[in-house]
């Protein structure tokens, strides 16, 4: 008996590392997808984009959102690494899913892709503001824009847009430039400022404003100009990565396909900047860009090897940490001039800009200042669009020992003398003193 | 022949003598480390309350790294990230005494652990200062009143106090190191012998090296010469024992890392740099009275105090001008606080907020030498009769420990000593005049006058024995006395005639004798229930008696338990400072401040996290990488040294740094209140969440049993912190700093409907939720 459950044990134990490996930190792409739909009709209609996460090698897994059988884990393990939310009006997950759980979902590190659309239910609105965006609380509400809207035959009432405000990041939008604008038709959104975590990757023009298109105005519009956000990206603070798009139908074939000519522009382009632009979002939100990881972080005394367990003040020591980013199957070097190391004890006593080898090794060299205490090297490295590093390593420093002072001060020489030269003077005294009479 | 067989009895009683002092000095030793046992045997061996834990913990990194280590030892796991430097912060005298006890029994090959040493350290040293007393108090009056003052040490209460076992602090040390620097100095004061000068040096060592209250000696002695020279008792044996010590001590003194040039630049030390210039003036002029003629002299006299006055004045105004230009005027806060009471109070709320900085109550001397002190008005008049130097500087002990202890509960120790020797010198004196009585009546009526004659000399040899001993007290040339016994013969028989004056009625002194040792039965009962009831709690196991039965409080071990078992070995814990050298010693965790209160402003830092809401306290706790808050809260089992009983501290010392934290916020009608009338500061501050969150859940109305009310707010949820432990009465309560929200909300209200499943999920999660233990 017992020997059976020892074979069963040695066969289960490789089987859970597989299952363990599925999503790791060496690895940190996604891999397996869950895409959560109102109705099949969207696979197909919006196959371009699916399509291209497929060639990705994403394993995409399509289910309707009120799928009774819907499960996000299974024995405390999550199935998905990423869900994308296609289901703008759907009222209540099937299954145990529900906000919070999805909510969870990203709070263990996993990331999002939602689509609201004009008639986004509250269960999206509230997963939206759970993220920090406020979607135009009006149901009705698209954005209108009358000076950067499509040309179009079909629509009058100037909510297709052509938007080419994007995000200055090159690694949020790749480093390819897009081009041609994005069309966008659908609600807009504005980000809590005091946010640091969410970032506007589309931001309507100055003109635009969120109102209902069919009825006239009746009151200003809450929302307006280039506050409102179409398109927002949020990293969270353990770097789960969420997509937020006021619309459902930018991710649709239809737009992937069409051409695009903005109002008041002669340039008529040929094919619209939507596939580029969501399709290398989507490569930013499933971590194949910007995702870092600082390895081997070191630090020794100049001219030794071995890591001390304290330091002393005024001592010249090394500090040294690989960074690399993960390009989607492997780690390259990651290269910047801007990376920085504090040594901190309640403020920072040291500030360096961190020298690279252009090969992921970022080092530099001080002295410690003549404080002891508990220091820390710290690297806080947050730029839009990475993972937040933030290394921190205790590390004490610790005062001369007694016989580490210099044992003889030349300008107390004086003072030697002196003392010396009193107790002599002191030995004659007394011989003279004593022996003569 | 008859001479000589009374001279052979005489050596026979007097080696009898001997012996017997011998033997009973050894039971006082073993009284005194006896008496001091309750506590093992009451509770268990361990170390008790803050500072021992420290020492212990210190104790413990000697023994395992060594000397040079721990001279060098910078301590990363307290005042993070400061620092400590233990080596040069400690007085090492204590930790070396007990390191060097174990080396030793070690390598004899005794294998006691280091805390069985540091547990019984105290109790040993309680042997030692009896033994101490007793050579300081025959200095003084002879061996009967060394005895009965030795005898008395053993079991004062104050004494005991300070050093059960399992007390191991400074003090348990420093008084025998006082005492014996006492003794020692009054012996070369007796002897004018250079050995004992520089033993009194060495002793004196020791005593820097063991305890802050050095300074006492460093004050007294000085005083003691002034006034010796000013009663015109200058001798050169005072010379000798005065010199030496203030040259070889100070030398020694700035030796100990602690102390360092301290020892020759604040104005505690300057007395007896003053008085030793003062010593050599008075020298000079009797060395030169010496020499010179009478008119000579007194145009010397002129002209050496013109000088001298000059020079005085030379030296005052650079001793002013040094004293002034320091910014504490050269006083530390504490010796200010010695001088004016209010001092500390008034300007430094970190001394005030330590109760055993506070003035003592009329009851505690009671408590703390009981009969001593009826008898030591009795001992100082005794020490008038005659006055020597030796008994006038019993008095000038007794005076300004008497006023020290007036200033500071603590200083009661060192009075204690000063009392015993008193109340020794008394109670002998007495007990010779009564039994002296007695014996003349009783001798008077069964023999005839002439035995009673001869043994009447015998009485007189006796007589004229401890006249000779007392002669040479106040002579100090024994040589001399033994040559000229006829000499003395003389006045002594006049002496003889005077005492039998003295001798009260035989009814009299037998019910006097009887009344004394009604009273020193008196004393010995209630040092023993002090020993056994007061003083022998380890504060840190605290037990209650009720009518059920025996209750046992060991909340504070256990918490410290769950820090060391389920926690980050770097994890640091923030407590107020009371906890810090329990946390560092038994929990192994790094703490932000600790019982060593020498940075005001970390401590007031976190005053004012606990004085602050929590989002601001999250903060500073944040900033400081704390990731556990402990808290005392004695309010279900009615423990009253809790952290909201020490609030008001925290936000006057929070206060005084940091000026956003006004005091008058959080009083009503001038009271800190924590009922239904406590301000919103209050019921808002971190100190009233963490101490009463979930306490209503106890016994349904939130019934705080240490402040006798209902708590003001008592539904409320910690959004910044959790509970992550409370030991089984609530004493103490660990929190942990939630880590900041993974995602940042966005500005709408959120929806009842959608969310109210994720509003009970994070409650439902606590694990470690406990009942209420009395239900």
């Amino acid at each position: 008996m017992i020997k059976i459950s020892l074979c069963l044990f040695l066969v289960s134990v490789p089987f859970f590392a597989i299952i363990c490996s599925a999503f790791s930190e060496d690895r940190p792409t996604d891999r397996r997808v869950l895409v959560l739909l109102d109705d099949f009709a969207i696979k197909s209609s919006h196959s371009i984009f699916f399509k291209s996460l497929e060639t990705r090698g994403f394993d995409l897994d399509f289910k309707l959102a009120d799928d009774p059988k819907l499960a996000l884990q299974r024995y405390g393990q999550y199935l998905y690494d990423a869900i994308v939310l296609f289901a703008p009006t759907i009222d209540r997950f099937g299954g145990s899913v529900d906000a919070a759980s999805l909510l969870e979902f990203v709070d263990s590190g996993h990331d999002l892709i939602l689509a609201a659309d004009t008639s986004a239910s509250d269960l999206i609105r509230e997963i939206a503001v759970e993220c920090g965006v406020d979607f135009d609380e009006d149901p009705t509400a698209m954005v209108i824009d009358h000076t950067n809207h499509a040309v179009s035959e079909t629509e009058g009432h100037h909510t297709l847009i052509a938007n080419d405000d994007f995000v200055n990041s090159e690694v949020i939008l790749g480093s390819r430039k897009i081009e041609a604008p994005v069309l966008f038709k659908g609600i807009g959104h504005s980000i809590n400022p005091s946010s640091s975590l969410v970032t506007k990757v589309l931001s309507a023009s100055p003109a635009a404003y969120s109102a209902n298109p069919k009825s006239k105005l009746s009151s200003p519009p809450t929302l307006i100009g280039s506050a409102i956000s179409l398109v927002s990206v949020v990293q969270a603070r353990n770097n789960a990565r969420i997509l937020i798009s006021g619309s459902l139908t930018v991710f649709s074939d239809r737009f992937f396909r069409s051409g695009v000519q903005k109002a008041g522009s002669t340039t008529k382009h040929e094919k619209c900047g939507n596939e580029q632009f969501f399709v290398e979002l989507s490569k930013w939100v499933f971590h194949e860009r910007g995702h870092l990881k600082a390895v081997n972080v070191r630090h020794n005394k100049v001219g030794e090897t071995d890591e001390p367990s304290m330091y002393r003040i005024k001592d010249d020591l090394e500090y040294s940490v690989e960074v690399y980013e993960w390009s989607g199957s492997s780690w390259e070097p990651y290269v910047a001039g801007d990376m920085q190391v504090q040594f901190y004890m309640m403020s920072p006593y040291v500030l360096k800009t961190l020298s690279s080898n252009e090969k992921g090794l970022y080092y530099t060299s001080f002295k410690i200042p003549d404080v002891y205490g508990v220091f820390q090297f710290k690297v806080e490295y947050q730029r839009l669009g990475y993972t937040a590093l933030s290394l921190s390593k205790q590390i004490p420093v610790r005062p001369f020992r007694h016989n580490e002072y210099e044992r003889f001060i030349p300008a107390a020489l004086p003072y030697y003398g002196a003392s010396f030269s009193m107790m002599s003077g002191f030995f004659v005294f007394t011989l003279v003193y004593l022996y003569t009479k | 022949m008859a001479a000589q067989e009374t001279s052979q009895s005489a050596t026979f009683r007097h080696a009898f003598g001997n012996v017997l002092s011998f033997a009973v000095l050894l039971l006082i030793g073993v009284m005194a480390f006896s008496i001091r046992l309750f506590s093992v045997i009451k509770y268990e061996s361990v170390i008790h309350e803050f500072d021992p834990y420290f020492n212990y913990r210190v104790t413990q990194f000697l023994t395992k790294s060594g000397v040079y280590d721990f001279w060098n030892w910078f301590d990363d796991r307290t005042w993070y990230p400061l620092g400590r430097v233990i080596g040069g912060t400690v007085y090492p005298g204590l930790t070396l005494t007990a390191g060097t006890l174990w080396w030793i029994l070690n390598s004899i090959n005794i294998p006691l652990s280091v805390e069985t040493v540091c547990v019984f350290t105290a109790p040993v040293f309680s042997a030692f200062a009896s033994w101490a007393t007793y050579l300081l108090t025959k200095e003084i009056k002879g061996a009967g009143a060394g005895l009965t003052a030795a005898a008395l040490l053993a079991m004062v209460p104050s004494y005991i106090s300070r050093s059960v076992a399992g007390s191991y602090d400074n003090e348990a040390v420093a008084i025998f190191a006082l005492i014996f620097t006492f003794y020692l100095y009054i012996k070369t004061l007796n002897t004018g012998s250079l050995f004992y000068a520089t033993l009194n040096a060495i002793a004196y060592f020791y005593m820097v090296c063991s305890w802050g209250g050095y300074t006492f000696i460093i004050n007294l002695i000085p005083m003691h010469v002034l006034l010796c020279i000013v009663t015109g008792r200058y001798s050169p044996r005072l010379y000798i024992a005065y010199a030496p010590l203030v040259v070889l001590g100070t030398l020694l003194a700035a030796l100990v890392p602690v102390v360092g040039f301290n020892a020759v630049m604040t104005s505690e030390h300057f007395a007896s740099f003053l008085v030793f210039i003062i010593i050599h003036v008075v020298a000079l002029v009797y060395y030169i009275k010496g020499i010179l003629t009478p008119q000579m002299f007194k145009v010397a006299v002129t002209l050496v105090v013109s000088v001298g006055m000059v020079l005085c004045v030379a030296v005052l105004a650079v001793l002013i001008a040094l004293v002034a230009s320091s910014p504490t005027k050269g006083w530390s806060g504490r010796s200010l606080s010695l001088l004016d009471p209010t001092y500390a109070s008034k300007y430094i709320p970190i001394i005030a907020s330590v109760s055993e900085h506070q003035p003592p109550t009329w009851p505690s001397y009671f408590m703390d030498i009981n009969v001593l002190a009826f008898l030591v008005p009795a001992g100082i008049i005794a020490c008038f009769l005659p006055l020597s130097d030796a008994s006038s500087f019993a008095v000038l002990y007794i005076v300004t420990s008497v006023y020290f202890s007036g200033v500071m509960v603590r200083l009661m120790l060192v009075l204690a000593p000063a009392a015993c020797i008193m109340s020794g010198i008394a109670l002998s004196e007495a007990f010779d005049v009564f039994t002296r009585s007695i014996k003349f009546h009783l001798v008077g009526t069964t023999q005839n006058p002439q035995d009673n004659a001869g043994d009447a000399t015998k009485v007189t040899q006796n007589d004229v024995k401890s006249e000779k001993s007392e002669d040479t007290v106040k002579e100090r040339s024994s040589r001399k006395s033994k040559k000229d016994k006829e000499n003395i013969e003389k006045p002594s028989l006049v002496s003889r005639v005077e005492k039998r004056l003295l001798v009260l009625p035989l009814e009299t002194s037998v019910m006097a004798v009887f009344l004394l040792v009604l009273l020193g039965a008196f004393y010995v009962v209630h040092c023993v229930w002090a020993a056994a009831e007061a003083y022998s709690a380890p504060s840190i196991v605290l037990t209650s008696r009720s009518h059920d039965g025996l209750h046992v409080f060991d909340d504070f071990r256990e918490a410290y338990a769950w820090l060391s078992h389920n926690t980050e070995v770097d994890d640091k814990v923030a407590s107020w400072w009371d906890y810090g050298y329990q946390t560092t010693a038994m929990a192994n965790r790094t703490v932000i401040v600790d019982n060593n209160t020498w940075n005001n402003t970390h401590i007031a830092t976190v005053g004012t996290a606990m004085s602050s809401p929590e989002k601001a306290a999250w903060d500073i706790f944040n900033s400081l990488d704390v990731k556990y808050v402990l808290v005392v809260f004695g309010g279900l089992v009615g423990y009253p040294s809790d952290d909201i009983n020490k609030f008001l501290w925290m936000v006057r010392i929070g206060g005084g740094v940091f000026p956003h934290i006004k005091e008058p916020d959080y009083l009503r009608d001038g009271q800190y209140r924590i009922d239904s009338q406590a301000t919103p500061t209050m019921l808002n501050s971190l100190m009233y969440k963490l101490s009463y969150f979930r306490f209503v859940e106890t016994d349904g109305r939130g019934y705080d049993r240490v402040r006798n009310t209902e708590i003001g707010k008592k539904h409320f949820k910690l959004t910044h912190f959790e509970e992550v432990f409370t030991t089984h009465h609530w004493m103490v309560r660990i929190y942990k700093l939630k880590s900041p929200r993974n995602r940042i909300r966005g500005k709408t209200k959120r929806s009842k409907s959608s969310l109210q499943k994720s509003g009970t999920s994070p409650s439902s999660k606590r694990s470690t939720r406990k009942r209420n233990p009395w239900q």
